[in-house]
């Protein structure tokens, strides 16, 4: 990167928040998804939206891409950085400016970690309920930049249902604000088409978020089953009787056995699958369903049930499935995580297609997943030492999300499309589909300089007629832009 | 572009139009919308064939406007031309209710009390509403729902089209067919442009087909109301509810006028069991925590008839209109198509301050509203007779304006509230803006550019004149 770019950013956040050194920037060259590394020409730790605004002026003047970047727990590559390009991270806009009790929102800025937004309500017995499972370091900003989910989206929504405005900094360099913190505001729903847009549509440099009450009850139930069929069952059936839990979880067998070798949580011997059911509201609701729930898995054959009753008893429930993709570290040198979905109704004939796949290939895949909402998380595992089980590995992760698409799914559910699967988009979705979405990308950024290279295999040229591309286009020829 | 100044039946169809579509007509005086004469109205049976109308319309260089029921086509500015109406009547089809997996798939043209009656014979509905409860208008359709973004007192417990709307399918101004979302709730795969259709007015595409996600339809349900005398005591009563533990659908408020009392009331869903568990909780809070009169309505309908249990004096407007009492109230024959509706959308916890701006700007400038609307979720409907001299109203509408403009003083966000004029007679029409101030307008003409170039899809209909 030219030296004239670190002195320009230097200026604006001051010299100690520019880092040019090659082995600081390495600390910043993968996300979550560390498949994909890239060191960042330059990373710039601004502190306010004023030197957001001024950098991205500074990119947009010079033609150099940029990419923002929260705590960087991201797992789909959306904070990969360029290495001809600045890496903008918020870490440093971490004020939560305000708390409106009445309003029931929070302001606060991008950098500030989920969990901290939550603590800063809880006085008010209030909470944010998106709770992505790394909410203890991961971004507000970037889970707006994603529309993180977690395993209570199934009741509360995702992140798009919490936010209601954002002031964001445009790929142009303007400050602006999307919305008014209404939800209401008139004109097109730029908040709703902003949120989840991965960082391509600007950087969020303020938040205004939705409060929910903290509710007056939650019990959480342990099931165990000996087959994954009637775990399953015991899921449609949970649904089908009208019930709308907080959260429902399920593992398989193998991810069970990771999580004992990890963290010995102590889940019933000889499981085929458990249930983790979460139910929250008003107490007398949060009992009578406890009964209905603790009655249906009885007769879908669950043969052991546990109830927490407490915060402490709740935990331990809930260690064994926290830890599940660390664990599989435990029984495998290396995985893949996958985020594919199916309509809840397909789950029983896509895991037992999983196991087929598994079989076929003699690649393990363990099932750690949101069951009440269809979110699989299949851990693909291989052996990184050996030739060619890395390939083989990602050719089972590749059909299972075929598999998904066939059943009427999604490629992603919470983790992002990323670097990681914007060649699967395709198979999900026409040429005119991308080409349209792209339409939104142009509006916002038409030179193609936020985070470029993320969600779309092939970047629409801003301005250019579909279907018409008889010369590269002239930011290709001259190198300001890649397409691939 | 188009003229769409002329109103001959016997205009000549285009033979484009007429091949790309069999059911087209000239429009007649009926067809005209918000006083802009169409020029022809075409139905298309699929959205191949509404792309091969948008595609001769392009290449005539027409100007489209979008049509289901019609139940609220004069919402909104009125388009600056509209040669052609595309009328979604024909795409009529549920396409796939996938009960298991609480989903619905639909065409744009299917009305909504059609889908509502095939949902429910899997004990489903869409958590959607619009305008005040109970309210009876004609049933419109899934894309006009979702075209104008319109949500009635469950959007505090399920917000609005947006929120429930999971995947969509279009049409683009150049009859490009183009789709985002899916049919599964949980997805973040591409740009999610159902958002950006929500509330579009039909300025972006035409929306050709939807999927919801659905919910377990209630067996029972109930509202309670809470009879405040000020607007600081209905706040406080609205706030009460809310922050019950005891799961709210829907906190609504209606004040039909300056000197009437203000109804608060809070609906409660569920099994039976259920509701009359935190219905009994919910009265014993409210009666305790407030000076109001409170009572519970028949648990069942919203409509239904309500016994007082405190034997307390009814709402006054209530009692006269010899309705239920304890349901939200809704003021018959002020939110008629004649009528002035101005929407209000704030941060709830200023609801107290809200009214007091609504009540004084009112009374500067002689107009007496009646306000209603979902007290929990800080969105109002004010509406004024349309008798009232046009001038007056819409000095009103600016006063408003600048009053709640004023709230964001000192704030950190620049705009904590807007008034937009929904409906209006043309007088009033004629003499305000009826969008008011927008925030972001130049990303949001950016968008307008992009998905249609040439301006052609329902002109001037939105906000900043898009």
């Amino acid at each position: 990167m030219e030296s004239a770019v670190a002195a320009d950013l230097t200026q604006i956040c001051g010299a100690d928040n520019v880092i040019t050194d090659p082995q600081q920037l390495r600390t910043y060259e993968c996300d979550g998804l560390t498949a994909h590394r890239c060191s960042p020409g330059l990373v710039v730790l601004p502190q306010s939206a004023e030197q957001v605004a001024a950098i991205v002026r500074v990119c947009a003047a010079r033609h150099i891409p940029f990419v923002a970047r929260g705590s960087g727990t991201g797992l789909s590559g959306g904070a990969l950085p360029r290495a001809d390009g600045v890496l903008i991270v918020t870490s440093k806009m971490r004020s939560i400016i305000a708390v409106d009790v009445a309003s029931r929102r929070a302001i606060v800025e991008p950098g500030v970690t989920n969990l901290a937004v939550s603590k800063a309500a809880e006085p008010y017995g209030l909470f944010y309920a998106p709770d992505p499972s790394s909410q203890v370091v991961c971004s507000v900003g970037g889970n707006v930049a994603e529309n993180s989910g977690g395993a209570h989206c199934l009741k509360h929504g995702f992140t798009v249902h919490h936010v209601a405005g954002l002031e964001i900094v445009t790929p142009d360099g303007e400050i602006t604000w999307l919305g008014d913190g209404t939800g209401a505001a008139p004109g097109y729903d730029l908040v709703g088409a902003f949120t989840g847009s991965e960082g391509t549509l600007g950087i969020a440099t303020k938040i205004v978020v939705r409060l929910t009450p903290i509710p007056e009850a939650v019990t959480t139930l342990l099931a165990a089953f000996t087959t994954m069929g009637a775990g399953g069952a015991a899921v449609s059936s949970i649904i089908g009787s009208g019930i709308l839990p907080a959260a429902i979880e399920m593992m398989d067998a193998l991810a069970i056995e990771a999580a004992e070798a990890a963290v010995r949580c102590g889940y019933p011997e000889g499981a085929g699958a458990v249930l983790i059911v979460e139910l929250d509201g008003p107490a007398a609701d949060v009992a009578a369903q406890t009964d209905a729930v603790r009655e249906i898995c009885t007769a879908t054959g669950a043969y052991e049930i546990r109830a927490a009753q407490n915060a402490a008893e709740r935990a331990a429930i809930w260690t064994g499935r926290k830890s599940a993709f660390a664990a599989v570290g435990r029984i495998s040198p290396a995985y893949i995580v996958q985020d594919g979905v199916v309509p809840r109704t397909a789950l029983p004939a896509v895991l037992d297609r999983i196991t087929e796949l598994s079989a076929e290939t003699g690649i393990r895949v363990a099932n750690v997943f949101h069951a009440g909402d269809g979110n699989l998380h299949p851990l693909v595992l291989f052996d990184d030492r050996v030739p060619g089980e890395q390939a083989a590995a990602e050719k089972v992760s590749g059909m299972i999300l075929d598999l998904c698409i066939e059943h009427g799914g999604s490629i992603t559910g919470e983790h992002g499309v990323g670097v990681d699967k914007s060649r699967y988009m395709p198979r999900m979705f026409g040429a005119d589909d991308l080409d349209t979405m792209q339409l939104l990308r142009c509006a916002f950024d038409p030179a193609g300089l936020c985070n470029p290279g993320k969600v779309f295999p092939t970047p629409r040229l801003c301005g250019e007629v579909p279907g018409v591309r008889r010369a590269p286009h002239p930011l290709v020829a001259s190198g300001l832009i890649d397409q691939f | 572009m188009g003229t769409g100044t002329s109103g001959s039946a016997a205009e000549t169809i285009p033979a484009a139009l007429a091949n790309a579509c069999s059911d087209i007509a000239a429009a007649s005086d009926s067809d005209a919308i918000g006083g802009r004469q169409a020029r022809f109205v075409a139905a298309p049976a699929s959205a191949n064939e509404a792309a091969a109308l948008l595609r001769a319309a392009a290449d005539l260089g027409l100007t489209v406007v979008a049509r289901g029921s019609g139940s609220r086509q004069h919402w909104g500015a009125a388009p600056a031309s509209c040669d052609l109406i595309v009328d979604t009547r024909r795409l009529d089809r549920v396409v796939e209710h996938a009960a298991g997996d609480l989903v619905v798939t639909t065409q744009a043209g299917v009305r909504l009390d059609d889908l509502a009656a095939v949902l429910a014979t899997a004990g489903q509905r869409l958590a959607l509403d619009s305008s005040s409860a109970g309210q009876r208008e004609p049933a419109g359709t899934v894309g006009g729902m979702i075209a104008t973004g319109a949500a009635g007192p469950l959007r505090y417990r399920f917000g609005g089209p947006r929120d429930l709307l999971i995947g969509i399918t279009v049409v683009r101004a150049d009859g490009t067919i183009a789709r985002s979302g899916g049919k599964v709730v949980k997805n973040v795969a591409g740009y999610d442009l159902g958002k950006l259709f929500a509330g579009s007015f039909g300025t972006l595409g035409l929306i050709t087909e939807a999927t919801f996600r659905l919910h377990p339809k209630p067996e029972t349900s109930t509202w309670i109301a809470v009879i405040e005398d000020n607007p600081q005591s209905a706040a406080e009563t609205a706030r009460a509810m809310a922050d019950a533990p005891l799961a709210p659908s829907a906190i609504e408020l209606s004040w039909p006028s300056a000197a009437d009392s203000i109804a608060v009331s809070v609906l409660l869903e569920g099994d039976r069991a259920s509701v009359d568990g935190r219905a009994e909780r919910m009265m014993s809070l409210l009666t305790r925590g407030t000076a109001g009169s409170v009572a519970r309505g028949t648990a069942g309908s919203p409509s239904g008839h309500t016994k007082r249990p405190d034997g307390r004096s009814a709402h006054p407007t209530l009692a006269a209109e010899g309705r239920d009492q304890t349901a939200p109230v809704h003021h018959r024959g002020r939110t008629a198509s004649a009528a002035t509706t101005i929407r209000i959308a704030f941060w709830s916890g200023e609801l107290a301050t809200v009214l007091g701006i609504i009540r004084e700007s009112g009374a500067q400038h002689g107009v007496d509203p009646a306000i209603s609307g979902s007290a929990g979720a800080g969105v109002l409907e004010v509406s004024v007779d349309h008798e009232v001299d046009a001038e007056a109203v819409a000095g009103f509408i600016n006063e408003l304006r600048a009053r709640l403009g004023a709230m964001a003083a000192g704030g950190v966000v620049p705009s904590v509230a807007s008034a937009v004029v929904v409906q209006a007679p043309p007088e009033v029409r004629d003499s305000v803006e009826m969008w008011g101030p927008v925030p972001s307008l130049r990303l949001m003409r950016a968008v307008k550019d992009q998905f249609d170039p040439e301006h052609r899809l329902a002109p001037g209909r939105f906000a900043g004149g898009i």
